[in-house]
């Protein structure tokens, strides 16, 4: 049976990785490698082990057996084949499935390498490594089993267990609940995935921190060892990130893309923490310096992907919503105190071995401006973490819930992202060790005299709101550093090799990938800042209610309603489509299908906007209300979204920077290990 | 973003409280119910509405903004705000006769009281805190190399870089620019 | 965590070995976090208030503007229900509540009240006469009573005994009008 063999699969995985913690501990303590080499074993076969239990949960999704509680909850009949293999991280149980699987995925590929130089890391990377899967599975195991079946008792009594209950049988629903509408969108097959991938991969860099504080090792080796997997880890959490405003623009049809929902910032948390590490970690190889606070950012970025699991999982946030209420919740928050204290015990034993002598020759050098990105990131993450937090303190103290909303963000973040898009645009320019206003004045003027014709520009054509200004001179002021960086880099080089500028652009990327990948990811933030500034500062909209024939004006553009039909679609819904054509100062540009779904299976409407996506803007249509039967008459809402396209342009663009910077090279260049001497050096004086 | 992790936990509900609980929260907007406004040339217009609504937000539909949220209940919200409106009230009155009838969760932040100012003081706090320390860690590192090396020329600061490979970047630079 | 950013920012700009406050500051302020959270968590884990425990203590003012106080009603069994007009099982029990009270009304010692929860005036007053409810209503000003009470939706029905404790908690609506006797029947003695 399909279920057993799933269930039995998990509960093997678990007890491997127990074994694996206790083998790499015992083989550890004892000097006895052939058990930390049995526990490596270990870790490599929980992947296959789980891919077996996650497949049984597809096979089960996929073939309609409804008197699995999981599959009847998540899955309907007329529900398409993508969306019941999609199912499968549709509901708290199969997630947490999904989530140990892509884990294991981590923790077998971290095996994989060549660990000759680096034996003393293994076991406790293991231990840590194995420990956080046990701990996600022993939640599926006691808690939410994605294989609980349905028994009925002849009574009619219908039972929720793994194992048949003596004097009951099977119980077959005829049909299952179906997936939550918002989850019915191509979106998700790709969303989730990323975003657990960006969440479990954290915990690679972290074993690794834990394994260089336990050993003592704490030089730079743990560094480079987890700065590419780092950087893996924070690609699949921003995209996941991107992909989840693209699902909330495309699906929740509220015209925005991202709403300040705790949920959605206790994604964006780790992210920036994760970003501020990338910066810092470059001042450790380049200067050995902050070795205590690349630390810190390490553990807290793991730190934060727990909390806001727990935060999502436990339902502690929103508690009109915590009827999910789940026995999840306080386990998780055992494991999170252990995380949490475990780490800073560690921490603070290691702080003063931690201690590297550091020197800071000017404050315009490019490790000040590093520090200054570190601080405006680990701002923003105040900030966030205090929003979302507060809700909580006020409801304990005063017995009253308040929401704290996209102005409090917005008005805190909005100086602090502009002072990001400033340093993004400086530090470029910057040198390590030293640089002065003189230095760093001849080398800005140029791209700076660019931003200033891009802001003229801007301002000819109309526009004056100081912050659209403000921030249209930074972004102009980013992509002109950035491609005077590779442009002046090109140039030098082909100078002084006498290759041509396309070689010589070649080669200078060729030979330092993370630099210029990086630069790349710049110029993708710059492309996201555009969009954000379009719809954040230029979006406008309106409402209103058009009989058949008549329209409705926003900006150049008009849209008139031409039809609404009312049809059940096949899949379970009740569909109800208008027909709305657009001009644009005039012309016809096409029609767009504002849509209302309504599910039968869960009650439950979805509006679907009609969108018009150009480079320039996006023109997009909600069908708000309609009068029924005549459908005489309708009500629309639309929105003018200036620029919000170049925020999908641009994550293709951060994809490709990311790949060319993480992207695993073949020869191991010799720079690093230079570094490392001179690292570790102050380290030991 | 991740809106619908909280929404999934929908899934685990037993059938019949999914059915019961589904019906109370996303009760339809029932089609019509917004069209029957009569045309007098003074009445509020819906962007009126929406203009208010989209900084509230009912606990009915947590954090989606009111303007937004298909539900029953906020279709009865921005009708309220409708009337108010024809009534001429001003958008403070209205705001604060939804904060009497349904507490301060409606308002897109807390209001600027009591244990509230915590929200609004916080942060910044924190922020001058993190730079006040940031700035002394910048002074005292100044101070264990105070040999002012800014004040030599450019080649030698270059010197000390352990990155070749920037230095010698920048000493193309500097050639080509000669 | 604030304040833990903020002290291992501290802590490293120091010259000499970890100083103690710094420790004690971010051990301080994990534990605040961390206490934080089982708290919060606690109450999430809660859910709405139960059978056995006292009833919280409101204030409901109706909608003809009369002020009921919990403290005033000691003797007297409470029916309570959370109700709104936007709310479709809660019209399943209208009329089978309205029936309870009647049947109840002359007695004396039984009070039924309905909290209207995140309503509007008009709709409610639409409501209340469709079903011709005649028991005191009143809108749940500023959500409070439904927060001491922890709803989790609409409708939900609590038993009050005549010593102020919960006897019986209906999540969902009642289904038929011996439900409703059912539990209130034995606070009586009958």
């Amino acid at each position: 049976m399909i279920a057993n063999f799933g269930y039995g699969a998990l509960i093997i995985t678990f007890l491997v990785s127990l074994y694996g913690v206790g083998a790499a501990y015992y083989g550890m303590r004892q000097n006895k490698p052939a058990w930390v080499d049995s526990a490596r074993n270990g870790m490599l076969l929980t992947f296959p082990l789980l891919s077996l239990s996650a497949l049984s949960i597809v096979v089960l999704l996929v073939t309609d057996h409804y008197e699995v509680e999981y599959v009847a909850s998540v899955t309907s009949r007329s529900m398409p084949m993508y969306l019941k293999i999609t199912a499968l991280w549709g509901g708290q149980a199969g997630s947490l499935v999904f989530w140990s699987w892509l884990m294991s995925a981590f923790a077998s590929a971290v095996t994989l390498r060549k660990w000759d130089r680096d034996r003393e890391f293994l076991p406790w990377v293991i231990v840590v490594s194995l420990t956080t899967l046990a701990f996600f599975l022993a939640l599926n195991i006691f808690v939410e089993n994605p294989f609980t079946r349905l028994w009925q008792f002849p009574s009619g009594q219908v039972v929720e267990k793994m194992f048949q209950p003596a004097g009951s049988s099977l119980f077959y629903p005829r049909d299952g609940q179906g997936l939550n509408p918002l989850l019915r969108h191509p979106g998700m097959i790709i969303h989730p995935p990323m975003l657990y991938l960006g969440f479990v991969s954290f915990v690679i860099p972290y074993a690794f921190a834990v394994a260089a504080l336990v050993t003592g090792r704490t030089d730079d080796r743990w560094i480079r060892l987890t700065r590419r997997w780092t950087l893996w880890a924070w690609m699949f959490l921003s995209l996941g990130l991107v992909l989840g405003g693209r699902w909330a623009y495309d699906v929740l049809g509220w015209g925005g893309y991202w709403g300040w929902d705790p949920v959605e910032i206790a994604a964006f948390m780790p992210w920036l923490t994760g970003t501020a590490f990338l910066h810092s970690v470059m001042i450790q190889e380049k200067r050995g310096m902050l070795k205590q606070w690349n630390m810190v950012l390490v553990i807290l970025t793991y730190s934060l992907v727990i909390f806001g699991t727990f935060l999502t999982r436990s339902g502690v946030l929103s508690s009109v919503h915590a009827f999910a209420q789940s026995a999840v919740g306080p386990l998780f928050f055992g494991f999170i105190g252990l995380t949490f204290v475990t780490s800073l015990s560690l921490l603070l034993h290691r702080w003063n071995d931690l201690k590297a002598k550091a020197e800071m020759t000017s404050m315009l050098s490019r490790e000040a401006l590093f520090l200054l990105n570190n601080l405006l990131f680990i701002g923003i993450l105040v900030v966030c973490f205090w929003g979302v937090i507060f809700p909580l303190i006020s409801e304990l103290f005063t017995g009253q819930k308040v929401t704290v909303g996209p102005p409090f963000y917005e008005r805190a973040n909005g100086p602090l992202m502009a002072g990001l898009l400033l340093l993004m645009a400086i530090a470029p320019l910057s040198a390590w060790g030293h640089s002065t206003i003189k230095t760093l004045g001849r080398a800005v003027w140029k791209p700076a005299v660019v931003a200033i014709v891009a802001v003229l520009a801007v301002i000819a054509a109309g526009i004056v709101n100081p912050y659209a200004l403000i921030g249209i001179f930074l972004t102009a002021l980013v992509i002109a550093v950035t491609l005077y960086e590779y442009w002046r880099g090109a140039l030098a080089r082909g100078k002084r090799h006498g290759e041509s500028f396309f070689v010589a652009l070649w080669e200078l990327v060729k030979r330092n990938r993370r630099r210029y990948g990086g630069y790349i990811i710049h110029l993708s933030m710059a492309m996201l800042a555009i969009g954000i500034i379009g719809i954040e500062i230029f979006q406008s909209e309106t409402q209103g209610t058009l009989s058949q024939g008549e329209s409705l004006t926003l900006g150049e553009y008009t849209m008139s309603y031409q039809s609404l039909a009312v049809f059940d679609a096949p899949d379970g819904r009740n569909v109800a489509r208008a027909v709305v054509s657009v001009n644009k100062n005039g012309k016809p540009v096409g029609e767009l299908y504002p849509r209302r779904d309504f599910f039968y299976d869960s009650q439950q409407p979805m509006t679907i906007p009609g969108v018009r996506s150009t480079i320039e803007d996006d023109f997009y249509v909600l069908l708000v209300d309609w009068e029924e039967i005549s459908t005489n008459s309708a009500t629309f809402k639309v929105y003018h979204n200036p620029l919000v396209k170049w925020m999908w342009m641009g994550s293709w663009v951060f994809i490709f920077g990311t790949l060319i910077a993480a992207w695993p090279e073949a020869d191991t260049d010799p720079v690093p290990a230079r570094n490392r001497k001179r690292a570790s050096v102050p380290a030991k004086a | 973003m991740m809106r619908y992790s909280r929404l999934t936990m929908v899934n685990l509900l037993s059938i019949m409280r999914l059915v019961f609980l589904m019906a109370v929260f996303f009760a339809l907007l029932v089609p019509g119910a917004a069209l029957a406004q009569d045309t007098d040339p003074d009445a509020p217009t819906d962007d009126e509405v929406n203009a208010i609504a989209r900084e509230m937000y009912c606990p009915v539909c947590e954090n989606v903004p009111l303007d937004v949220c298909g539900t029953q209940a906020c279709a009865q919200w921005r009708a309220l705000i409708r009337e108010k409106l024809n009534e001429g009230w001003s958008e403070a009155e209205i705001k604060a006769y939804f904060v009497d009838q349904y507490g301060a969760r409606v308002l897109a932040e807390p209001p600027r009281q009591g244990l509230n100012w915590l929200v609004y003081v916080v942060p910044p706090i924190a922020f001058l805190a993190g730079a006040y320390i940031l700035y002394r860690g910048l002074q005292s590192w100044r101070q264990i190399e105070p040999v002012a090396v800014a004040d030599e020329p450019p080649q030698q600061g270059e010197d000390i870089l352990p990155d070749d490979y920037v230095a010698r970047l920048e000493e193309e630079l500097r050639r080509s620019q000669q | 965590m604030t304040e833990v950013e903020d002290k291992t920012v501290a802590e490293e700009t120091q010259t000499s070995g970890g100083p103690k406050w710094g420790r004690m500051a971010v051990w301080g302020g994990l534990l605040i976090l961390l206490t934080l959270l089982a708290l919060g968590l606690r109450r999430t884990q809660q859910g709405p208030v139960g059978p056995g425990q006292k009833a919280p203590a409101f204030v409901l003012t109706t909608f003809d503007g009369q002020e009921i106080d919990s403290a005033d009603l000691a003797g007297k069994v409470i029916v309570l229900n959370f109700w709104a007009s936007w709310c479709k099982p809660c019209e399943q029990e209208a009329a089978d509540l309205e029936t309870a009270w009647q049947y109840y009304q002359a007695r004396g010692d039984v009070l039924f009240l309905g909290v209207d929860y995140v309503d509007t005036e008009p709709e409610a007053m639409a409501y209340l006469n469709k079903f011709n409810i005649s028991y005191p209503n009143g809108a749940d000003l500023g959500t409070r009573i439904s927060q001491a009470f922890r709803i989790r939706g609409v409708p939900e029905t609590y038993i009050i005994d005549q010593d102020g404790v919960l006897s019986h908690t209906q999540i969902g609506p009642f289904t038929s009008l011996s439900q409703i006797t059912a539990v209130i029947d034995p606070l009586l003695g009958q």
